[in-house]
């Protein structure tokens, strides 16, 4: 009995072994692995993801991640997927390199594996999708400030502390592009420290020392929010514009009153649209991920990848009145 | 008595508030104009208030770390209460946040009445019990000024006779406690416990109850700043005055109201708060690089506690003399 149970178990296993790559062949199974279930970002990057999925035809996305946002869960999920036998795995991850490991055995096993939003150490992906890149940041903040001042104008900056790695970069990348845009006069960088109460008084303290502001432009999520309540309770919505980086949640309630005409960040839909097309290219259009390879992705253009397999998905998405409604909701 | 006063450590600080004032003016004269100085004491309104309480904490001879906390999780709980139920009356939250923020400093109290932990030891913990309690209530995530009902944004910006709600709530504070202080009790026993604990027992005061009570007062006050705060910046987040204890005990601390206890004055806080709400509000208008900014305000600090210090000292040499004589 004990032969014959395990010669069927071997025979069913075979068959289970020769079966699923045929089923796979059928369908693209692309994964989304995402830092953890119920955030609305990566809703709305699964919702981008199955847009590209519509669009491919042949993909089938499965949207999965850990339940919060630990390294550990998702070294499970990614086993399980393993154990799937997925094509591609997508992955915004908890931690750069406690992944690795776990990646690699998938890579091993002929699954392409690439990171977005969140990246993994080179070794532990194919390449990278950010989803934008410093120059274009800098070079956003200024054209959202330029694009309402036709005339140009007095601008100032209000950045978190003097030590934010991120706000000097951009700030730097800001400063490059300036000769772009004539008649945009920056008068001067601010430090809110990231507290609403310094940089409440900051962005107050600006309009005193230039009567005629005309945007201030606010590349953090707390200043912004806190700059756009200082123009509001200084009665000047209209005169100043506040702009930058922030959240269409946080900033929901600065378009209503007017007191920012627009602002930008990463569009998540975009985001996961252009991270499954990557993954379907990788897998299943012989594309390879080496540095200057240029891949196409759908509707967001192609990605060109650096030296270290990374490359930035497109210029921050502007969020105005037009939007607000449909994002405010989302992240 | 103006001898007195002119003579007094308040003194001292107003005039150095003045002088502070001009120097400004002379960097950026719209400064001294009254519309800006209404402004910056309303910018200093929330300083006011939670220096208040801080003073009688520290003149028990105890100290509460807690305060910023308690503000930030009070006005989290002022935040979500308008979220969920956007037709409360703002009085409603007013009054749960006061009580809320009372109870956390009752809680400080009663672990350093009845348990006897000191109190920088108490409060450094529940400092971080009180923001870990935002996170878990709102989930790290932001309650933001569309989700805010309109009363409840409107009610510290309404005007009413030339000053908004939110300066008339710092000179109400500052009224009462300048009363409670000199009339009553509870407010002399402060003093008498920082002074001498030993001769407050023997007058039959309760030293842990009184301390408990200065840590009571000085959470409702918190939990009042924290509707004020929130409100007044339309966010509420977990980080919300992060740091701003330790303006609190500056300002304290700049106002004259000694360290070891006993010492104060309601008039030498509201100084002491008006003291650091100027440089705050001035640092930005009189372009200054923001890398010396925080080394002004730290020196500025110490500069204000050295005055204090010499302003002290001949009344400590006076009660020897008086005290050599008698013998």
């Amino acid at each position: 009995m004990g032969v014959f149970t395990k010669l069927i178990g071997g025979a069913a296993m075979a068959a289970a072994l020769i079966a699923s790559p045929a089923m796979a062949q059928d369908n693209v199974r692309i994964a989304l692995v995402v830092k953890a279930l119920g955030i609305g970002f990566f809703e709305a990057a699964a919702k981008g993801a199955e847009e590209a999925a519509a669009e491919l035809g042949n993909v089938e996305i499965i949207y999965t991640g850990p339940t919060d946002t630990t390294a550990e869960g998702q070294i499970e999920v990614i086993n399980s997927l393993i154990a799937q036998q997925v094509d591609a795995i997508a992955i915004s991850s908890n931690d750069t390199d406690a992944l690795v490991p776990a990646l690699k055995k998938a890579m091993d096993r002929g699954i392409t594996v690439i990171s977005w939003d969140s990246g993994v150490a080179p070794e532990g992906r194919q390449l990278h999708l950010n989803p934008s890149s410093n120059p274009l940041i800098g070079n956003m903040i200024v054209k959202l400030a330029a694009d309402n001042l036709p005339d140009g104008g007095d601008v100032a900056v209000l950045s978190a502390t003097t030590t934010s790695t991120n706000q000097n970069i951009w700030i730097e990348e800001m400063t490059k592009v300036l000769p772009d845009y004539p008649g945009i006069n920056v008068v001067g960088t601010v430090y809110g420290d990231d507290l609403a109460d310094k940089s409440y008084r900051e962005a107050t303290g600006l309009m005193q020392t230039y009567p005629d502001l005309k945007a201030i432009i606010a590349p953090t999520s707390v200043g912004i929010v806190a700059a756009a309540q200082a123009v509001v309770d200084a009665g000047k919505v209209g005169q100043v514009n506040v702009t930058g980086l922030g959240l269409p949640s946080e900033m929901a309630g600065a378009i209503e009153s007017g007191a920012s005409q627009s602002f930008a960040i990463w569009n998540p839909i975009d985001l996961g649209y252009s991270a499954t097309m990557l993954a379907y290219e990788l897998s299943h259009n012989g594309a390879v991920a080496e540095p200057g390879a240029e891949i196409p992705m759908g509707r967001m253009g192609t990605l060109t990848l650096d030296d270290k397999n990374e490359g930035a998905m497109a210029d921050p998405f502007v969020y105005d009145a037009s939007n607000i409604e449909e994002f405010k909701s989302i992240f | 008595m103006l001898r007195r006063f002119a003579l007094s450590r308040e003194a001292a600080l107003l005039a150095a508030l003045i002088a502070l004032c001009l120097l400004i003016a002379t960097r950026f004269s719209g400064f001294i104009t009254p519309a800006n100085l209404g402004r910056v004491f309303n910018d200093s309104a929330p300083l006011i208030i939670l220096t208040l309480g801080q003073m009688i904490v520290i003149v028990t001879r105890c100290i509460d770390l807690s305060v910023a906390a308690n503000l930030a999780l009070c006005g989290m709980v002022a935040a979500l209460l308008n979220v969920a139920f956007p037709g409360l009356p703002v009085i409603v939250i007013i009054t749960a946040v006061v009580l809320l923020g009372g109870l956390l400093g009752a809680f400080n109290g009663i672990l350093i009445w009845k348990v006897g932990i000191p109190p920088i030891v108490v409060t450094l913990g529940t400092l971080t019990i009180y923001r870990g309690i935002i996170f878990l209530i709102s989930d790290g995530a932001w309650v933001n000024s569309h989700e805010m009902s309109a009363p409840f944004k409107a009610l510290p910006r309404a005007v009413f006779l030339g000053l908004p709600v939110l300066s008339w709530c710092a000179i109400v504070c500052v009224a009462g406690f300048a009363l409670m202080i000199a009339r009553t009790p509870l407010g002399r026993s402060f003093f008498a416990v920082g002074g001498n604990p030993h001769a407050a027992v023997y007058t039959g005061i309760n030293v842990g109850r009184t301390q408990f009570m200065a840590f009571t007062i000085a959470g409702a006050l918190s939990g009042l700043t924290g509707y004020l705060w929130v409100s007044r910046y339309a966010v509420a987040y977990v980080d919300i005055a992060g740091g701003f204890e330790l303006d609190v005990i500056a300002a304290c601390v700049i106002g004259g109201i000694s360290i070891a206890g006993g010492i104060g004055s309601v008039f030498g806080a509201v100084l002491g708060a008006l003291f650091l709400g100027v440089i705050k509000n001035a640092l930005p208008v009189v372009d200054i690089s923001p890398f010396w900014q925080m080394a002004i305000s730290g020196a500025a600090i110490i500069v204000a506690v050295i005055l204090n210090s010499r302003s002290n000292r001949p009344k400590g040499r006076l009660i020897l003399r008086t005290a050599g004589r008698k013998t």
